[in-house]
């Protein structure tokens, strides 16, 4: 049975790389830059599921995180005379000005770039989960909503602290000419990964530990669950592959600044966790993709309107006025059955939640 | 710094730290009573301020007349928005009603973009409110005088309906113990909806004095005001109305005069309140007027 999984997974994963070579090869740029968005809502997505879907901890940071995994990619990978060309109004720190690629000897230049952009990423993770474990060790002792408002906070600090760090980041310029990669099977194979990942985490002891404390922390606690450990190991996790993810944004879309980083990106990743399923992997991974998709197909509900009789001027915000109807009617008409599990299903009535 | 410029700092800090006041109220009373962030608080003062803006520019009223008008239209607002996204969700968990609560947020600034359109709008300021008035060598905007008299108004009024009237009552009962409460024959709707129309009313009063001190509308213009007044409630401790005024002064003269005695800070002044918050969730988590409440199992 395992096995039969294993291959089916296998399977999937094999015709998927397929069908990424021949898109890379045939669509444009704009549809490639979509496709590529997909993979990287999968991996946030899957990130804020971990924290808020897994372990019941109600985060709203994710676009802080995100915005140090981008600059740090950013900032590893530009060219010394890239850099210079940003930073006009105030130069740049001489030490990260210098930071660029280490040549390794031996290998052809295509492959230590291959390398150093793989070490950029990590680095992005790597920051964005410090950042996650400084942050979380003192504020993962609150609950519920002030959990929520407190990570907000934070994630507006990290906005604000890079909005005016100008020899750093740039300040509200922000950073053009990210040497871009494009090619659909980085973001794809990093989205691929992370759901292999997030599957064998969810299998091991700690994805049951986590479970059990998004179930009742109680009882976890008095099973021996070590609560903090496990809640801040949860939360530094899904801050690296939000990091990762922002790394990944950054070298798609070529340009970054702070503004990227409203709460607005939290609000779209949370729309996909909560329409996949709290806690759900294939969910998530669906609903990543087809929220993106939907975010640029209804691009058109924006501008006029000329369908056979009917025509209106151009309606900006009509796009996001039906992306937050849906987050409502998805939570209104779900209640209950998106956070809970089946097990407090079966425990109804009873399962006293307030 | 000289005492004419520090009096100066002190007036716009106390007229801001008010209309936080004002606006935070809503958040810790709707708090008290749901145990909910009222997410979209911020845009019910957005809406006050342009239902102000629209009475002003597109009728004949006086101005007076839509001052007090915009706000209980405003007031009804927000028990409607209450009816539609809170009511479904009464007895779910806190969380579920926390994302409605930034869907409707969000449908609400993006209604605005939609409705109001994108485009900054000036507010329209009324003759007797413009202006500065010298006192002693200190000029003050004569806002920022009148901000703070309505505050106390206002404050005193609501304080009287809480403590004095039938629904006060209920509402006090209200937050003590919700289901013990509703026990005792308390028309919880009919108090929740009285709550959400005190609590939009309140916010759009300040929405208004907000255009007339800051005469600039956008419809994200109650994204910072609004999360920083709920820090304003977390501060005072939540739940608490008179914690939620002197959260809301704290936050207000703090922000100006740190700004004022360190001006190379003024990039981080919206990080103040954040940072603040953080100290005190750290600190003490039921701020500084809350009462500590016992966990149970």
């Amino acid at each position: 049975m395992k096995n039969n999984n294993l291959i089916k997974s296998l399977i999937i994963i094999g015709l998927t790389i397929i069908a990424l070579i021949v898109m890379n090869k045939f669509l444009d740029s704009y549809l490639k830059r979509i496709v590529n968005l997909c993979a990287i809502y999968i991996i946030l997505g899957l990130s804020m599921n971990l924290i808020n879907g897994f372990t019941g901890l109600f985060t709203l940071g994710h676009a802080g995180f995100m915005a140090i995994g981008a600059y740090t990619v950013a900032i590893l990978t530009m060219p010394v005379a890239m850099k210079e060309m940003n930073f006009y109004m105030k130069p740049m720190v001489p030490f990260l000005l210098n930071l660029k690629m280490l040549e390794i000897p031996f290998l052809p230049p295509a492959a230590s770039e291959f390398l150093w952009f793989i070490f950029a990423l990590l680095m992005g993770g790597l920051l964005a989960a410090l950042c996650g474990f400084l942050i979380g060790a003192p504020v993962l002792k609150l609950t519920d909503d002030y959990l929520a408002i407190a990570t907000l906070g934070f994630s507006e600090i990290i906005r604000i602290v890079f909005t005016n760090t100008q020899s750093i980041t740039n300040g509200a310029l922000g950073l053009k000419g990210i040497p871009p990669r494009n090619h659909l099977l980085w973001a794809w194979s990093f989205a691929i990964l992370t759901i292999i990942f997030m599957y064998s985490l969810m299998s091991s002891s700690y994805g049951k530990a986590l479970k059990s404390i998004r179930e009742d922390e109680v009882a976890a606690r008095s099973m021996g669950i070590n609560l903090f450990k496990h809640k801040v190991l949860s939360f530094s996790i899904g801050s690296f592959f939000a990091g990762v993810g922002g790394g990944l944004l950054a070298v798609s879309i070529g340009t970054i600044d702070p503004a990227l980083f409203k709460f607005s990106l939290t609000f779209n990743i949370l729309l996909i966790v909560v329409l996949g399923g709290m806690g759900n992997i294939k969910g998530t991974a669906i609903s990543a993709i087809i929220i993106t998709v939907a975010m640029e197909a209804l691009r058109f509900l924006d501008e006029p309107i000329n369908i056979g009789p009917i025509h209106t001027n151009a309606l900006p915000g009509l796009r996001m006025v039906v992306f937050s109807l849906i987050l409502m009617i998805v939570i209104i008409f779900k209640k209950d059955n998106v956070f809970k599990s089946t097990l407090q299903k079966a425990r109804g009535r009873y399962a006293k939640d307030r | 710094m000289s005492v004419s410029e520090f009096m100066q700092h002190l007036a716009n800090g106390t007229s801001l730290g008010s209309l936080y006041a004002l606006m935070a109220i809503g958040y810790t009373m709707v708090y008290g009573i749901l145990r909910l962030i009222n997410f979209a608080h911020g845009d019910i003062f957005m809406i006050g301020a342009y239902l102000t803006y629209y009475g002003i520019v597109y009728t004949s009223l006086p101005w007076w007349a839509v001052f007090i008008l915009a706000p209980v239209l405003t007031g009804i607002m927000g028990l409607i928005l209450e009816k539609l996204a809170y009511k479904p969700l009464r007895g779910s968990p806190r969380i579920t009603v926390l994302i409605s609560a930034i869907g409707a947020s969000f449908l609400l600034q993006n209604l605005g973009t939609l409705v109001f359109g994108g485009r900054p709008k000036a507010f329209p300021i009324p003759k007797m409110l413009s202006g500065t008035l010298k006192i002693g060598g200190v000029s003050i905007a004569v806002i920022s005088i009148v901000i703070p008299i309505i505050t106390i108004i206002l404050l005193l009024t609501l304080t009287f309906i809480i403590q004095k009237t039938k629904t006060g009552m209920a509402m006090r009962a209200l937050s003590k113990d919700f289901e013990t409460a509703s026990l005792m024959g308390i028309n919880i709707n009919k108090v929740i909806s009285t709550t959400f129309f005190l609590g939009s009313f309140l916010a759009a009063v300040g929405g208004i004095m907000w255009g007339i001190k800051y005469p600039q509308l956008v419809p994200l213009m109650g994204v910072v005001p609004g999360l920083k007044c709920f820090i304003a409630a977390v501060i005072g401790g939540i739940g608490n109305i008179t914690g939620a005024v002197i959260g809301g002064f704290i936050l207000g003269l703090g922000e100006i005069l740190i700004i004022a005695f360190l001006p190379t800070l003024t990039g981080y002044r919206d990080a103040f309140a954040f940072v603040l918050l953080i100290i005190i969730l750290l600190v003490k988590p039921t701020g500084l007027m809350g009462e500590r409440q016992a966990e149970k199992v």
